[in-house]
């Protein structure tokens, strides 16, 4: 819990970039930049929690213990998401094994 | 007992003294909101998932969201973040009728979401045959992409309904605080309440900053000129 | 160990007012926030459990003395399995040692009066017990078949049983757990006594530490997951239902990541354990403190990267595959690390034979037996043939009830005097974790040769020429059930008529043994401040008794 007093301004100021924020991001998606789209809408989401959390939460004015917390979660949360796809999309990339029969001529060159 | 100390209002007896009482709260309250994290967590993995297989479908469900009521309630919510910020910030010096004011005011705008969130956006949904298990109607004009539409629709309402699951306990803390911030508890000295709960509020109104883009903004808008 | 300047031989016993007698009432109890007498209630609530737990485990023994089945239709047998599984794994073995020698220690091992939220503690037991109520329910409302796995979309489609209230009670009972790893996360880091550094905590408390990460990381998921089980069965349309596009084998992978962090949740504490165990009775410091406090910080981390070793046969990618095998193998070695480190402490140390301890030394052998054989099924290639098979219950009841059981009860008996001021009697002690060892080894060894031979597990019926396999493992199991109830049986004796404990019977380190039996309710009169490592019996003038 910090004791650091965060000047008034400051909020109204982040309040207004997370306003501004908002409207980029509504305004980007109205605009083709084909896959680029996802990835702007995600960087614009992933500042506006870095303003809400560093200054409205008091991270920027916390100890490394607060933020070694949230980037456990960060990290766990990416641990899911990577080994679940890692599974989910590259299950097609084998060809459905079809028996001994296709390493017939493989095998016949050793036995 | 051998140690003498001024007990300060709302100490509790198992700490040693308020300031370790106050770390303790405030890291009780990030480690919760990492449990949060997770909990939203596998939702927003699934999520992940069904996107990448079913990207089209995707789309065509996130069109048929309005994205002026997304957009309008993520306003709403940031506003409510503010008026949140503010609320501690008049307790740290010492400004009752603020507190109270600032608590109210996030209250009003929290109920201002969900009441956008139920009556335009749920109930017009539900009349549109758009929420799966409650009379879903596949539309012809959506096509073999959109074979997978309820799944998307699915993903809606669940993320959404256990957002505003948090919304809703959140203004009930809120009204506690209120109530308690009316009978002047909290002074410079002693806030951890609000501070701890402020932290909920704004863990909330993360999880709206990424559900907007998620669930409204797929696919981009220019396909169908706008919406 | 600490400078205070109590003299440990002067604490008086008998009617002194310690925690346990400070009020009476039931409502001093239901309403506490002590946690050593939260830890209490834990005890008898666990104790219950593993006892229902253990019933359908004596049923489905029973039955399967016959190939064809000696006892139940085979959709019953399909509701004992999975209850037995449901019980054991949710109530009994996660909750087991953290909350109850967790709850009565943490605080005390620290030096301090009680946890961070000593209010969220009693909501954590009560939140259990309402859990444990749901499934029991569903219990008596005829039983649940799907397995304890849930696996869709049986679970979330056509099983007809009461699937609602078991995933429901299993839901409510997360949260018990993530409460107390929130409050013994605080606690560790907020509240340890002056002096006491990092590395200078009983490695019980690191162990829970570890225990306390995957608590707060893990359990959320399978709460979001059986919430959307519970949608789908609700509801008759969800994410996993594969006519709108969902994938059955998603709910696997969103299960496994709570399930397989789970099972370290369930052997940590354990392993937290028997440090303290190993130290007391070899008289000697642990071999390589910072590589045992490290690997239970590693165990918890790496036990998140290995869930996909549960559904290499289901069809998921081989490539994943792959990636979860090299991982599977990476957790094996901080296990192996604490298992020759107290092996090492073993070496030249002054050992006593004490009930505890031979649980402790049951718990090195048999751990070790099934970690050994998880490399088996680690293994893409021999988990082809092992997967679904006995091989893989003896494999994780050898962990689980040769490890964990046992080092629970190591655990139990070895701070029963300082938690009830009395001490059990030593023989029967002693006779029953022989008479353990004995049934848990005829009970589960049988079952490696019964899988390797290609018995399906979750039958209800085998080919018959597995029937003196079988025959053996259910003797095995009768002796073990016996087993279990002898200290059942002794230790509640022992609260009225065992002789009264002094405040420190083994002679043992640790800030807790520096307080009367029972403790006060306030644990220390004045918080103690530390100066010594841990373990250091080597300079040790304290001796038993």
């Amino acid at each position: 819990m910090s004791e650091h007093m965060v000047p008034v301004k400051t909020y109204i100021g982040i309040f207004v970039a997370l306003l501004c924020l908002t409207a980029l991001t509504t305004g980007v998606a109205y605009v083709d930049l084909g896959a680029f789209n996802t990835v702007a809408a995600l960087a614009i989401a992933v500042a506006k929690m870095l303003l809400v959390v560093l200054f409205f939460m008091h991270v920027k004015y916390s100890g490394g213990l607060t933020k070694v917390f949230i980037l456990a979660g960060v990290l766990f949360f990416a641990i899911l998401v990577t080994l679940t796809l890692a599974d989910e999309l590259t299950r097609h990339w084998s060809p459905t094994p079809t028996g001994w029969g296709t390493l017939a001529p493989l095998l016949s060159r050793f036995f | 007992m051998a140690i003498h100390h001024a007990h300060p209002p709302g100490f509790a007896h198992q700490f040693e003294d308020m300031e370790q009482q106050r770390e303790a709260g405030s890291l009780g309250m990030w480690v919760f909101l990492l449990t949060e994290m997770m909990f939203f967590g596998g939702l927003f993995a699934t999520y992940i998932v069904y996107r990448a297989l079913y990207l089209p479908s995707f789309e065509i469900g996130s069109h048929l969201l309005e994205v002026r009521f997304g957009a309008l309630n993520t306003a709403v919510l940031i506003g409510s973040s503010l008026t949140m910020a503010l609320a501690i910030h008049s307790a740290q010096i010492g400004k009752r009728g603020a507190q109270v004011g600032f608590l109210i005011t996030t209250m009003i705008l929290g109920a201002a979401f969900l009441f956008i969130k139920f009556t335009f956006e749920w109930h017009h949904d539900y009349v549109e045959h758009l929420v799966p298990g409650f009379g879903f109607g596949i539309r012809p004009e959506w096509g073999a992409p959109g074979a997978h539409v309820p799944m998307f629709f699915c993903f809606y309402f669940f993320m959404t309904g256990l957002h505003a699951l948090h919304m809703i306990i959140g203004i009930g803390i809120l009204s506690v605080l209120t109530v308690m911030a009316h009978r002047g508890r909290f002074t410079p000295q002693y806030y951890s309440p609000l501070e701890v709960s402020g932290l909920y509020w704004h863990f909330v109104d993360i999880v709206w900053i990424f559900l907007f883009p998620l669930l409204y903004l797929i696919g981009g808008r220019y396909l169908r000129g706008g919406h | 160990m600490s400078t205070a300047t109590m003299d440990v031989h002067e604490a008086p016993t008998g009617s002194r007012v310690n925690y346990l007698n400070a009020q009476y009432g039931v409502k001093s109890w239901l309403l506490t926030t002590d946690h050593k007498r939260i830890a209490l209630l834990y005890l008898a609530s666990i104790t219950l459990m593993f006892f229902v737990g253990g019933f359908f485990a004596v049923l489905m023994r029973l039955h399967l003395i016959e190939p064809q089945g000696a006892l139940v239709q085979p959709e019953t047998y399909n509701k004992l399995f999975t209850m037995h599984g449901v019980i054991m794994v949710f109530f009994f073995l996660v909750p087991s040692i953290p909350a109850t020698l967790g709850n009565f220690l943490v605080p005390m091992m620290i030096g301090a009066r009680d946890l961070a939220f000593p209010k969220l503690n009693l909501l954590s037991w009560y939140i259990y017990v309402i859990g444990a109520i749901f499934t029991l329910y569903a219990v008596i409302s005829g039983g649940v078949d799907t397995g304890w796995t849930f696996y869709t979309p049986y679970s979330s489609s056509f099983s007809h049983t009461s699937v609602v209230p078991t995933a429901l009670g299993v839901f409510i009972t997360g949260f018990s757990s993530i409460l107390t790893g929130l409050n013994f996360v605080v606690t560790i880091h907020k509240m340890r006594a002056p002096g006491l550094t990092w590395f200078r905590l009983p490695l019980f408390i690191w162990a829970i530490y570890a225990t306390s990460i995957i608590f707060i990381l893990g359990t959320p998921v399978i709460a979001i997951t059986l919430f959307l089980l519970f949608l789908e069965r609700v509801l008759h349309i969800g994410i996993f239902d594969p006519a709108i596009g969902g994938d059955p084998i998603l709910f696997q992978h969103l299960f496994w990541f709570y399930s397989h962090p789970a099972v370290y949740i369930m052997i940590l504490p354990g392993m937290g354990v028997m440090s303290e165990l190993i130290t007391c009775f070899s008289r000697k410091r642990i071999f390589g403190y910072s590589f045992v406090a490290f690997s239970s910080l590693a165990i918890a981390i790496i036990s998140f990267l290995v869930w996909g070793h549960h559904m290499f046969v289901t069809g998921q990618s081989i490539y994943a595959g792959l990636i979860f095998s090299v991982l599977s193998f990476m957790v094996a070695i901080p296990s192996a690390v604490k298992v020759f480190n107290w092996t090492a402490t073993l070496y030249k140390g002054s050992i006593s034979y004490d009930a505890p301890m031979l649980y402790a030394l049951g718990f090195i052998g048999l751990f070790t037996m099934g970690g050994l054989t998880g490399l088996f099924l680690a293994s893409l290639a021999t988990d082809v043939h092992l997967n679904g098979t006995y091989f893989i219950v003896a494999h994780f009841h050898y962990i689980m009830v040769g490890g964990a059981v046992m080092a629970y009860l190591g655990g139990i008996h070895f701070w029963w005097p300082k938690i009830t001021g009395r001490l059990y009697p030593d023989g029967w002690a002693r006779f029953a974790a022989l008479v353990i060892f004995v049934g848990f080894n005829l009970t589960f060894f049988p079952q490696f040769m019964l899988g390797y031979l290609g018995m399906p597990r979750r039958y209800a019926v085998y080919p018959s020429e597995f029937q003196v396999l079988n025959v053996m493992s259910s003797a095995g199991a009768s002796i073990l059930g016996i087993g279990y109830l002898i200290p059942l049986v002794y230790l509640i004796w022992s609260m009225r008529y065992g002789p009264t404990a002094g405040p420190n019977p083994w002679g043992a380190k640790g800030l807790e043994w520096t307080t009367p039996s029972p403790p006060p309710t306030e644990n220390f009169e004045e918080i103690p401040v530390v100066t010594e490592e841990a373990y250091d019996y080597a300079h040790s003038t304290v001796t038993r008794g």
